[in-house]
């Protein structure tokens, strides 16, 4: 994972380690990576596939936790992101996108289950905020001779 | 000023030594902020898979439709993919050309099976009766995992082209540092693929 490994023989002018970070890992490394994979993804699969938990909200989030692990394993085995890579640039770029995925993500669920919730039919909207202005007028003027 | 300043020393406004950044020097990180952008893309199709993903209008829903043998599969053929593109890395930087566009062809194999059982997999569907145009879900499932198979598909088409570079001109700086990115790319379409098929097909078949 170093120029302990990779010697960079033409490369005299380099005085910064940002090239030395660009390790391409081992033949071990990646066989780690490829195993930790296979059984990260054999789990999920498995308890969906046999109901094995008996409860979809609690299978849910095992596999989701199931995902996350495999995405750092991921990043690390293959793609050999660490906070050295080109100086740190790499990750900071990488923690960026990943505060706006979060965002993206959590926002766009938490506003759409809001207005789903409020646009529901007309019968849960009484029960939840009871009669409307709209509402109260139809009612009177159903109430006229 | 032309025979006041013959003499004297030119007054310099720049370094005494110029920073000789190497050809390429930035493309690992410019390709890494590439990688990202896309990867706020399909943030946003997962965020529009996830509020419509619920939405089936009468139709048929993850249960009937997704068939997670096959799927499992699918997952597997990427997931080769990327170790033996792991391996023709490994093969280049010993500059052994014929073992990099050995694992190279391997590579290209099973990224061609996972996309001949994606496109099975639509065709099926929409041979149901379940194509994009039948619900919001449908919509979303089809725009969410027809953009990853079209990554893949670049993908593999860049690896052709990589594959004709590196016969032609052998492993030279140049190549090297495009199957690099290739490799970012590759490596990257699997980790979109563990959110696909977290998402989308497990968390469908259990809803």
């Amino acid at each position: 994972m170093s120029d302990a490994v990779h010697p960079h023989g033409g490369h005299d002018h380099h005085h910064d380690d940002h090239h030395d970070a660009h390790s391409h890992g081992s033949f071990g490394s990646y066989m780690i990576g490829f195993g930790l994979s296979v059984i990260l993804t054999a789990i999920p699969f498995w308890l969906v596939m046999s109901g094995a938990l008996n409860d979809p909200q609690l299978t849910g989030i095992v596999i989701m936790g199931f995902a996350a692990v495999q995405v750092v394993v991921h990043m690390i085995y293959f793609l050999h992101m660490n906070t050295r890579v080109e100086g740190g640039w790499s990750f900071m770029a990488m923690m960026l996108t990943v505060v706006l995925v979060v965002i993206v993500l959590s926002g766009s669920l938490w506003v759409m289950y809001h207005l789903n919730a409020n646009m529901m039919p007309h019968a849960q909207m009484e029960m939840d905020m009871g009669p409307t202005q709209e509402m109260r007028v139809m009612h009177n003027m159903s109430e006229m001779p | 000023m032309s025979s006041a300043t013959a003499h004297r020393e030119p007054r310099a406004y720049h370094l005494p030594e110029e920073p000789h950044l190497h050809e390429g020097h930035s493309t690992m990180l410019g390709f890494w902020m590439y990688l990202m952008s896309d990867c706020l893309i399909f943030a946003i199709l997962f965020a529009t898979y996830a509020v419509l993903g619920g939405s089936y209008a009468g139709g048929p829903g993850p249960k009937d439709l997704f068939d997670l043998p096959l799927v499992a599969l699918n997952t597997a053929m990427l997931l080769f993919s990327s170790i033996t593109y792991g391996f023709a890395m490994l093969a280049m930087e010993k500059n052994r050309v014929s073992a990099t566009q050995g694992w190279l062809v391997v590579t290209l194999l099973f990224g061609g099976a996972f996309l001949f059982i994606e496109l099975y997999e639509f065709a099926h569907l929409i041979h149901e009766g379940a194509g994009p145009w039948r619900s919001a879900f449908l919509s979303s499932f089809f725009t969410l995992v027809g953009t990853h198979g079209l990554h893949v598909t670049f993908g593999s088409i860049w690896l052709v082209t990589l594959m004709v570079q590196v016969a032609k001109k052998g492993l030279i700086p140049a190549n090297k540092r495009r199957l690099m990115c290739l490799s970012m790319f590759w490596h990257f379409l699997d980790v979109i693929w563990i959110g696909v098929f977290t998402f989308v097909y497990l968390m469908g078949v259990l809803r």
